[in-house]
């Protein structure tokens, strides 16, 4: 995912490297935000009713197509000024990729509620497969350029010939996600839906004991996560500039992997989780080979998983019988 | 007038809202490239997604009718949709036709299965059901394995249909692989395929490189392929459940893409080409043999002909897929065959008893991905060509799919549904992406109406009393 500079030869300066270290610190910070919004999803979904979403990485994707589809209609209508467009664009994203969060839960897991552990999770790989070939029918296969909504930036500092640069992208992607975080902190601790969601991630039976309607909040889980799988769609969109039917596999499984890190049931975990996924990757690429990325991402779920199977933030699980 | 029919209407309105906003811009407008900087226009598919619309609100109604009884409005809905769907009427594109005429025909089914169902119910009870479903029981795997025996005798073994026999049994043996992990110690592995992986490459290298036969390597491939599980199994195997899933998934994946870019030893993308098939006592399928070989044909003295080399290799896997199925009912006899299953049970008596967990899971990973390497190593000398591309996670999640549909831990369902899954869309080559789309779709409607697979009742391995004279109803033997 080549958005980084190459070096050109070993023999540098300590003040390059400092800078070379820096752009790439700036360059992980940006994807790491990206996974950590799809981090959540799976988290949330996780701590209220203990299933992987497998079929979440999809809804990114989903997500991502409706972003490029709003963007040329935009253009199309003539919608020239960028902030109106993303504007207009990321609601449409996240309103109607809710509506996928919703009717999967709905048609795939809600009928599984009772059933076997494993029936969740092999379903869910159903939805996945399905939602995939999917969009590979009425979208087409090959890959989508997005074109440049926003271009430029700015340079931060310069040290010996080597530019230190954040594009004005990056420092949107990172807007968008800090007020979006900040939002829904908001929306979780403070409003009653919040309220209800927290009851049924503490003891679901319980608190539809006392008058919370459970399948209604977990319906609720289900259309946060996806509308926030959007916004990370559309970032993602408007960052790398192509995107295909196959992106939600590989980040799907990366933003899990940070949901896992960050201790699963944990909302500021996502996003930590996700920024160390982000900062593992793009160093790895920086510094080691780019190719072995994915692996190195891989390399960390499993390590994480036998040390610290409870994230660095969760709580850890006690088996009751 | 029925006073239910406002609520139905409604419901099927609300459905038809959803999908509608489920479809409007992924189905609704098709992005093209035209070549231009601006990069992308549209094909505007609205008449397509408005059909769909009707057809889903029809089919939501007739469901919500069959639902609550009303069974003849229900058929009669479907059999309209039927003819719509069959019917000259010109409609925007193919796919529709088949939509109409198979939301029809599900529509139709639904409406009659419960008769279907009492009727079942009801013969199952006379005595010739009883006999019928006792010999079923008992003697459907004797059958199968009786035509799979005979099957390259027939006349309708042509290139084709071998082609696909031996593509099916490749998959009831992969199949019968992961049931070990899966149906029988109960631990999800999404990452199956790295084994099959490990074995294909084990048996591309050492035989293009070292000059080795097949039957010598194939069981240091599956030995390989153990010992791989067990390397992967030892530190993971503590963990529950699902995450023991996303940790063989992650597995899968990084066996994969190491293959893929370890250039010097796997020729990354490009793959392994020209290794040799399997021998028989020494000589090839070929019509001319290498120096210092013969071929099959001169040994046997008959006239060469190329579907030899099919009919070989077909024996090849039904051998060893019994010899999976064999072990594996073996297995399930041995302490540690029970320990698997009263594992999958409950986690927690069983450390109460004195099992030890990870050490009994180890065990089944580690034959489980002993079989798939197996299989791994026939598979390369089948194709004689192997690369990355085969062994991605679709290619788990297909045999995963298998032993789902096939009823975890039952053997005779892995079978029916390897026939199913494999044979069924191969016969329908043409569906193209289809196929995969009904995959998925398939999979979550098992889990929702048969989560419990096709032959759903599992025999017990061991019982405290010997079976009654008159047998017990059951659906199907392990």
């Amino acid at each position: 995912m080549g958005k980084r500079k190459r070096r050109t030869s070993k023999e540098q300066g300590t003040t390059e490297d400092m800078a070379y270290f820096t752009q790439q610190l700036i360059n992980a910070i940006t994807l790491g935000a990206i996974y950590g919004l799809i981090a959540i999803g799976y988290t949330m979904v996780y701590g209220i009713i203990g299933m992987i979403n497998f079929a979440h990485g999809e809804v990114f994707m989903i997500g991502a197509f409706i972003s490029l589809i709003g963007f040329v209609i935009c253009s199309m209508l003539g919608i020239g000024s960028a902030p109106v467009a993303i504007l207009l664009v990321l609601l449409i994203a996240m309103a109607f990729s809710a509506v996928y969060g919703w009717a999967i839960e709905r048609a795939a897991y809600r009928p599984l509620r009772g059933s076997f552990r494993l029936a969740p999770l092999i379903s869910a790989i159903g939805v996945s497969i399905a939602l995939q070939n999917y969009v590979q029918l009425v979208q087409g296969a090959r890959p989508k350029p997005g074109g440049q909504i926003v271009s430029g930036g700015f340079n931060l500092f310069s040290l010996d010939g080597f530019d230190v640069r954040i594009s004005w992208l990056q420092i949107i992607i990172v807007l968008v996600t800090i007020v979006l975080m900040a939002g829904f902190t908001w929306l979780i601790a403070k409003t009653p839906l919040g309220r209800r969601q927290r009851a049924c991630e503490q003891d679901m039976k319980m608190a539809s004991l006392l008058g919370v309607d459970v399948d209604r909040t977990i319906s609720f889980t289900f259309v946060l996560g996806a509308a926030l799988a959007a916004v990370a769609g559309m970032l993602f969109l408007m960052y790398y500039g192509v995107i295909d039917f196959f992106i939600g596999f590989l980040a799907g499984i990366k933003a899990f992997t940070a949901a896992v890190l960050g201790g699963i049931g944990s909302l500021p975990g996502a996003m930590l989780g996700g920024l160390l996924i982000g900062l593992i990757e793009v160093f790895w690429a920086a510094y080691f080979s780019s190719e072995y990325k994915d692996v190195a991402a891989f390399a960390v779920l499993v390590l994480v998983l036998i040390f610290r199977p409870s994230g660095l933030l969760g709580k850890p699980e006690i088996e009751k019988v | 007038m029925d006073p239910r029919l406002p609520r139905m209407l409604k419901d099927a309105a609300l459905t038809v809202l959803v999908a509608a906003a489920l479809g409007i811009f992924i189905v609704g407008f098709r992005t093209v490239d035209v070549g231009s900087r601006t990069g992308l226009s549209f094909d505007y598919h609205f008449v397509d997604l408005g059909v769909a619309l009707i057809v889903i609100f029809f089919g939501r109604l007739g469901l919500s009718l069959a639902a609550t009884g009303l069974r003849w409005p229900a058929i009669a809905l479907g059999i309209a949709m039927i003819a719509a769907g069959a019917s000259p009427m010109k409609l925007p594109s193919g796919f529709l036709h088949w939509f109409v005429t198979l939301g029809g025909v599900l529509l139709v089914i639904r409406a009659i299965w419960p008769w279907a169902d009492q009727a079942i119910v009801a013969a199952a009870r006379t005595p010739t059901g009883r006999v019928i479903d006792q010999i079923g029981t008992r003697w459907l795997g004797w059958l199968l394995l009786g035509l799979a025996i005979v099957m390259p005798f027939t006349p309708f073994a042509d290139q084709k249909t071998m082609d696909l026999g031996v593509l099916i049994l490749t998959y009831v043996m992969l199949g019968w692989g992961l049931n070990i992990v899966v149906g029988l110690a109960g631990l999800l592995d999404l990452g199956y395929v790295a084994f099959y992986a490990v074995g294909a490459y084990t048996y591309a290298l050492l035989s293009t490189q070292h000059g080795l036969g097949f039957w010598v390597v194939l069981p240091l491939a599956g030995m390989l392929a153990a010992s791989f599980g067990v390397l992967l199994g030892f530190p993971v195997l503590r963990l529950r459940g699902d995450y023991l899933a996303i940790v063989t998934l992650g597995f899968g994946e990084i066996i994969r893409l190491v293959i893929l870019n370890w250039f010097d030893l796997t020729n990354g993308p490009a793959g392994i080409g020209s290794i040799p098939g399997p021998t028989l006592f020494g000589a090839v399928f070929a019509e001319t043999a290498p120096p210092g070989k013969q071929t099959v044909s001169e040994m046997l003295g008959i006239p060469f002909h190329g579907i030899h080399r099919l009919i070989f290799l077909y024996y090849i896997i039904l051998l060893l897929a019994l010899i999976t199925n064999i072990f594996t009912q073996r297995m399930r006899r041995l302490p540690v065959g029970r320990a698997w299953e009263a594992l999958r049970e409950d986690e927690t008596a069983c450390k109460a008893l004195g099992i030890n967990p990870t050490n009994t899971k180890l065990t089944a990973f580690a034959v489980g991905a002993m079989f798939a390497g197996f299989a791994g190593s026939y598979f390369a000398a089948k194709q004689r060509f192997i690369s990355p591309e085969s062994f991605t996670f679709i290619e788990s999640a297909i045999i995963l799919a298998i032993v789902v549909l096939g009823g975890m831990g039952s053997q005779i369902g892995v079978v029916l549904a390897a026939v199913l899954l494999i044979g069924l869309p191969e016969w329908f080559r043409d569906l193209g992406n289809y196929r995969m789309l009904a995959f998925g779709i398939a999979m979550v409607l098992i889990m929702v109406f048969r989560p419990r697979g096709l032959i759903g009742h599992r025999e017990p391995s061991i019982r405290l009393h010997p079976v009654a004279p008159h047998p017990v109803k059951s659906g199907g033997s392990g």
